[in-house]
This record gives C-alpha cells, sequence and structure tokens, in this order.
C-alpha cells in the first residue's frame, strides 16, 4: 500500500515535470505569435494574435491556464485544423491504442513462450531459431517487412487489406509488423531470465517436492523470470504508441502518430503539446501499471 | 530389519571437456527404517551428488550408473520420471545447504509448505494449512499461523531453515536427506537445527542421510558412517566402530582433526592432513588418497582390497589393521574420547 502510494506520488510528479516540459516547448521554439501569423504578417497583425491567443501574459499563468484546461480535456485549437485539438486526437488515439496493444500483445504472447522454449533446451533447434527470428526482427527495417506483407497478403493473395482502418483485419499486418519489432529484446530477456532462474535453488527444491517439470517452470522458475520482462514491456509499449509512425504511414492508418508526425511539419504547436503530453502520460502510466505488476510477482519490491 | 534404501556400485559420470570425471565412483550401502547414516568426507568427495542420485535430481549431463538403486522395494534405477515424481516429497524428501536461497521468493510460506502436501496427497487447502501450521510448531516457530503469510525474505537464515525442514516432513517421508542442512547458518544456531533435524527423525521413525564435514555431529547422532574421499567410501560401518576402531588412515587422520573437549588445549595445533585430492578426471587406479597417506605403499597404486572387520565394519586399504604403525593410532584415542561427549 505504502509502496503504491509512493509510486503513484512518483508517477504525478514526473506527470508534472512532462507537462512544463511540452509547454515550455512551444515557447522555445520561438514566437509562437509569429508563427502562427505567417512570414508575411505585419507586426501588427503579431501583436493582435499574441493578444488573441494570450501569449502576453505572464509565462506562469499562461503555463496554469493551459494545464487546468488540458486537465478538463480542452488543449485549445489547432492552428492547422482550426478544430479543438482534443476532439482531432480522439480518434486517431484510438486507432493508435489499438495498434499498440495489439502489437504488444502480439510481441509477448510470441516471445516469452520462445524464449521460455529456447531456455528449457538451450542450443537446440528451438533456440537456434529463436535466436533467427529475433535476429531477424532487429535486422528488418519495420518498412520493408511492412511492404514485403502488402506484396505477399495483399497483392499476391488478395487475403488482407492493405491500407485503411475499415475492419479488424486491418490491424492484422500493422500488429505485426509493430509486434515484431518488439519481440526481440522480450525474448531474449525472458531466455536469459529463465536460463538464470532454472538453476536457481528454489528450483531444485520444487524439484525435490515432487512438482512436475509444467509446474516447475511455469510456477516456480517463470514468474521470477518474468520480472525485468514485465518492465521491459512498459517501455516498448511507450516507443509503440509514439514510435508507430512508420507503421501507421505505410498502412495509411490515421493514428495519433502520423498525426504528430504531420504537426510537427506544420508548426500545428497545440496539437504537438497535446500529443507530446498524452503520450507521455501514457507512458508514465505503463510505468506505474508494471511497476505494480512487479510488485505483485516480488514480494522483495513491495518494500518500496 | 527391513532396509528401506539399498545402494549397490552407484556411481555418477559427469563428461567434462577434459575427459569425465568419475565423481561418485561404487558407493555401497544399505539403510533401514529409523537408521541415521552420516555421509562425512571432504569438499568435492562427492556428498552432494550421491544424495543428489538417490533424489533422481542429478544435473542433466551427469550419468548414474548402479547395480541396485532400490528404495522400499521400488526399483529407482529404471523409475520413470513420473515414479519418481510421486515419491519426491512424498516418500523421500531433500533438505539443501542453502536456505537463503533454496525457498522460491515470490511465494509466502504458507503456498511453498501446502505445495509439498497438496502435490501428493487428495486434501484440501483448509488441512493443508492445518498441517503446515502443526509442522512449524513442530520445528519450532512461534506464530505459526501468521508465519504462512510471511516471504521468504521476511525470515532470517536459521528460521528459513526451520521452514525448509517443515517443508520436507509435510508428507512424512521414509527417507529423508539433510545434505549439510547446518553448514550456511551461524555457529550459535547450528546445533539446535541439528537437534531439531535429529528428535523429529526419531519422533517419525524416518530413515536420515545426514551428510556432514562436523565428525562431532556424527559421533552424537549416527547409527552408520560412511567415511567419503574422493567420490569413494574407503571405510563405512556401524558408528560406534568406526569410531572407536577406524581402519583407515584418511578416516585416522580426520579423527585427528577435531578438538576435544578438556583434552585439546585452547591455541593447541590441531592434526590437519597435508596435500591435495587428486583430480578424478578419466581411469584412476588405487587408492585415491595414496599421495598423503604417511603409511602409502606401492601396492597401493593397484587394485585395493575391501577388508571386512566386525558387524559390516568395511575398508578399503591394503594394509590390515594390525600392521598399522602405531603413529597414525593417535586418532584412536582422539575417537573414543570424542565418542563420549555429551
Ligand atoms: N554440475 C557439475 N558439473 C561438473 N562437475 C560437478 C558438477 N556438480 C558437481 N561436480 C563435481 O563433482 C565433484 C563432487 O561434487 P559434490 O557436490 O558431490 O561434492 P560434495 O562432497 O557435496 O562437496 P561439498 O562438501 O563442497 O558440498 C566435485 O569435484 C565437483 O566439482
Ligand atoms: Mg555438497
Amino acid at each position: 500500500m505504502i509502496y503504491t502510494l509512493k509510486r503513484l506520488g512518483l508517477a504525478v510528479l514526473v506527470a508534472l515535470a512532462v507537462s512544463m516540459l511540452s509547454f515550455a516547448l512551444l515557447h522555445l521554439s520561438g514566437d509562437p505569435a509569429s508563427a502562427i501569423a505567417g512570414e508575411s504578417a505585419t507586426d501588427a497583425d503579431i501583436a493582435a494574435i499574441r493578444a488573441f491567443y494570450g501569449f502576453d501574459r505572464p509565462l506562469i499563468v499562461q503555463y496554469a491556464d493551459w494545464l487546468f484546461s488540458a486537465l478538463r480535456g480542452d488543449f485549445g485549437e489547432s492552428y492547422y485544423f482550426q478544430l479543438p485539438v482534443a476532439q482531432l486526437i480522439g480518434d486517431r488515439l484510438s486507432i493508435t491504442m489499438t495498434l499498440g496493444i495489439c502489437g504488444i500483445s502480439f510481441a509477448i504472447l510470441t516471445a516469452v513462450p520462445l524464449g521460455v522454449a529456447a531456455a528449457v533446451r538451450p542450443n537446440s533447434m528451438i533456440d537456434r531459431m529463436a535466436l533467427f527470428i529475433s535476429v531477424m526482427g532487429q535486422a528488418m527495417p519495420s518498412f520493408w517487412f511492412g511492404l514485403v506483407l502488402v506484396v505477399i497478403f495483399s497483392i499476391k493473395f488478395r487475403l488482407l487489406p492493405p491500407s485503411g482502418t475499415e475492419s479488424w483485419k486491418n490491424f492484422i499486418m500493422p500488429t505485426v509488423v509493430l509486434g515484431y519489432y518488439a519481440m526481440p529484446a522480450i525474448m531474449r530477456l525472458t531466455r536469459a531470465g529463465m536460463l538464470d532462474v532454472l538453476s536457481a535453488d528454489y528450483v531444485r527444491t520444487a524439484r525435490a517436492k515432487g512438482a512436475s517439470e509444467m509446474r516447475v517452470m511455469f510456477k516456480h522458475a517463470l514468474r521470477n523470470a518474468i520480472i525485468p520482462v514485465v518492465s521491459l514491456s512498459a517501455v516498448q509499449m511507450g516507443f509503440m504508441l509514439g514510435g508507430s509512425i512508420v507503421v501507421e504511414s505505410i498502412f495509411a492508418l490515421h493514428g495519433a502518430g502520423y498525426l504528430a508526425w504531420e504537426s510537427i511539419g506544420r508548426n500545428d504547436l497545440p496539437t504537438v503539446q497535446a500529443l507530446i503530453l498524452i503520450f507521455a502520460l501514457f507512458y508514465i502510466v505503463f510505468t506505474f501499471l508494471s511497476d505494480l505488476l512487479n510488485a505483485w510477482l516480488d514480494p522483495r519490491m513491495r518494500v518500496g | 530389519m527391513d532396509n528401506i534404501l539399498s545402494v549397490r556400485d552407484l556411481r555418477v559420470d559427469i563428461p567434462l571437456a577434459g575427459g569425465t570425471l568419475h565423481a561418485v565412483r561404487g558407493l555401497n550401502f544399505d539403510l533401514a527404517r529409523g537408521e541415521t547414516l552420516c555421509i562425512v568426507g571432504e569438499s568435492g568427495s562427492g556428498k552432494s551428488l550421491t544424495s543428489l542420485a538417490i533424489m533422481g535430481l542429478l544435473p542433466k549431463m551427469a550419468q548414474r550408473h548402479s547395480k541396485k538403486l532400490e528404495f522400499a522395494g521400488i526399483d529407482l534405477s529404471v523409475a520413470k520420471n513420473r515414479q519418481m515424481r510421486s515419491l519426491r516429497g512424498d516418500r523421500i524428501s531433500m533438505i539443501f545447504q542453502e536456505p537463503m536461497t533454496s525457498l522460491n521468493p515470490a511465494y509466502t510460506i504458507g503456498d511453498q509448505l501446502t505445495e509439498a502436501l497438496l502435490l501428493h496427497r487428495k486434501v484440501g487447502r483448509k488441512a493443508a494449512t492445518a498441517r503446515a501450521i502443526e509442522l512449524l510448531e513442530k520445528v519450532g516457530i512461534t506464530a505459526a499461523a501468521s508465519r504462512l503469510g510471511q516471504y521468504p525474505h521476511q525470515l532470517s537464515g536459521g528460521l528459513r531453515q526451520r521452514v525448509m525442514i517443515a517443508m520436507a516432513l509435510m508428507a512424512e517421508p521414509d527417507l529423508i536427506i539433510a545434505d549439510e542442512p547446518t553448514t550456511a547458518l551461524d555457529v550459535t544456531i547450528q546445533a539446535q537445527i541439528l537437534r531439531l533435524l535429529v528428535d523429529l527423525q526419531r519422533e517419525m521413525n524416518m530413515a536420515m542421510i545426514l551428510i556432514t564435514h562436523d565428525l562431532g555431529v556424527v559421533a552424537r547422532v549416527a547409527d552408520k558412517v560412511a567415511i567419503m574421499y574422493a567420490g569413494e567410501v574407503v571405510e563405512s560401518g556401524r558408528s560406534k566402530d568406526v569410531f572407536t576402531a577406524p581402519q583407515h588412515p584418511y578416516t585416522r587422520g580426520l579423527l585427528r582433526c577435531i578438538p576435544v573437549p578438556g583434552k585439546t588445549k585452547p591455541g593447541e595445533h590441531l592434526g590437519s592432513i597435508p596435500g591435495i585430492v587428486p583430480s578424478l578426471i578419466g581411469k584412476t587406479q588405487g587408492c585415491a588418497f595414496r599421495g598423503r597417506c604417511d603409511v602409502a605403499v606401492d601396492a597401493c597404486a593397484h587394485d585395493i582390497p575391501e577388508r571386512a572387520g566386525a558387524e559390516g565394519h568395511l575398508y578399503r586399504c591394503v594394509h590390515d589393521n594390525s600392521q598399522m604403525p602405531p603413529k597414525a593410532s593417535g586418532g584412536f584415542n582422539t575417537a573414543s574420547q570424542s565418542e563420549g561427549r555429551p
């Protein structure tokens, strides 16, 4: 309980710091008023814009204003679309979240069994295969792998739609591409953890009690080996949300990653700001959840 | 008395890069219900591998061979994994040397204790918990019920070893193998834990194999002793025979190494056996102790006869007892004194 509160406090502090950074971004990247006004604006135009958006107020006031609005879900208006940022982000975020959750699930569901199998029989066929798969995953750029899948499954066999977001079928290939990117690290960490834990004395104790190999593997060993994997997965999940831009653009999934990419190009600072804040918050939430999960897995961590 | 465990010519080989390590070389012993066999020997003599061989828990690469390995009428040498599993923790239990790392850090004491029973008996969680509390109390843990929810890291080494003992006893085994159960503990609690183990063994009428370095312990608790040297039993027999009339030069050397209260003066130099254990890789012939033995002769490099004394007292030495020079019999006196200790 104390542990949870401590973690929560820390998460809130980090979130606050991130909000300051993402707010500062707007002002560090030059005078926002002249950015909005454009190249040909006169000084009077710029002054008017400055007053309209409230850029003439003290920074701390602006920050407080922005933060409290953001807490209510109001991120201001996009310079480019002239729409509320919250509305703009809403749908796109759900696409990105779907993709991220599917991607990390795919990665974990393939990496953990493979890592366990590889650790149970080191240097066997299956271990070599796992190594091969993970090296491939790291060597292949996402865009290339994505294109290969499109060529095979969309163009040649016409099994899956190459782009769009109409049905769940649209998400299969993006999930595989995104998940495969995160898989190697998770697989190798699982394998290393299992190898380590399988030679532990308590695993021998479990065998001496008469536990079956399955029970030894999954109840006694995996639970201890998986702890670092949980933290890594949270980090990977964070990367996936922000870093799915490549995958989103290959498959024309107009998600939040893609929006961020476009908005940076358009100097659409409120949108960029909101996205950075939201991605960072997700990241913080995942880390917090993984800390809780780890504390559940490993009682020694609960002391805080 | 019927033997619960019968071992003939037990061997453990470990193939290594430089050749095969013959870690255990032809062990023989019998153990009856309620009896205690102490296996004594210095580090690396193959004591742990012997116990793991009986449990069927040798490292994957180690190979076990035997002419006979029989537990309660069951031939362990041909037993399938499934059968070994049903014996382990139920009829044969083991207590390990390292209490600090032998409990799973992720589960409560209660979980780990009850698991030992739930794996083998069709009992409910409630009954298993009751049994766990009963055993924790038996091993001298106070507030037993509240300990069940604790995790290993919340307990001291001594408490953890008590938990390990309780865990080994959950299903009332017929045979308990304790591999140096007190070596890793504070000297102050070693005696307590050992006493506890021996009392419980008597109370439950289990057979016990106790592995130890401590000859003082052996003198107090053993019915039978096997002295191991470099993978071989060089001398074995009833405890009192081995202690009062040690035959093998190595046994005599060992007995000279233990302090005797009232006789050994503080600061006095204890006997020690100079030299090191020979490598057991590849083919070995003759007596492995001959390089350190002060009565070694040329014949020691060839096959050594097994000599029999009274009541199953066996030793492997080219010398007959009568030919032993008086120098080595120093251990004889020390031994008889040490046995008389309280
Ligand atoms: N997994 C293994 N791989 C290679 N050699 C091993 C392995 N386990 C044990 N050995 C070797 O086998 C020999 C006997 O080991 P064992 O653990 O049985 O000794 P021990 O008598 O229990 O010693 P200690 O008193 O130190 O516990 C030693 O030389 C050891 O190095
Ligand atoms: Mg040992």
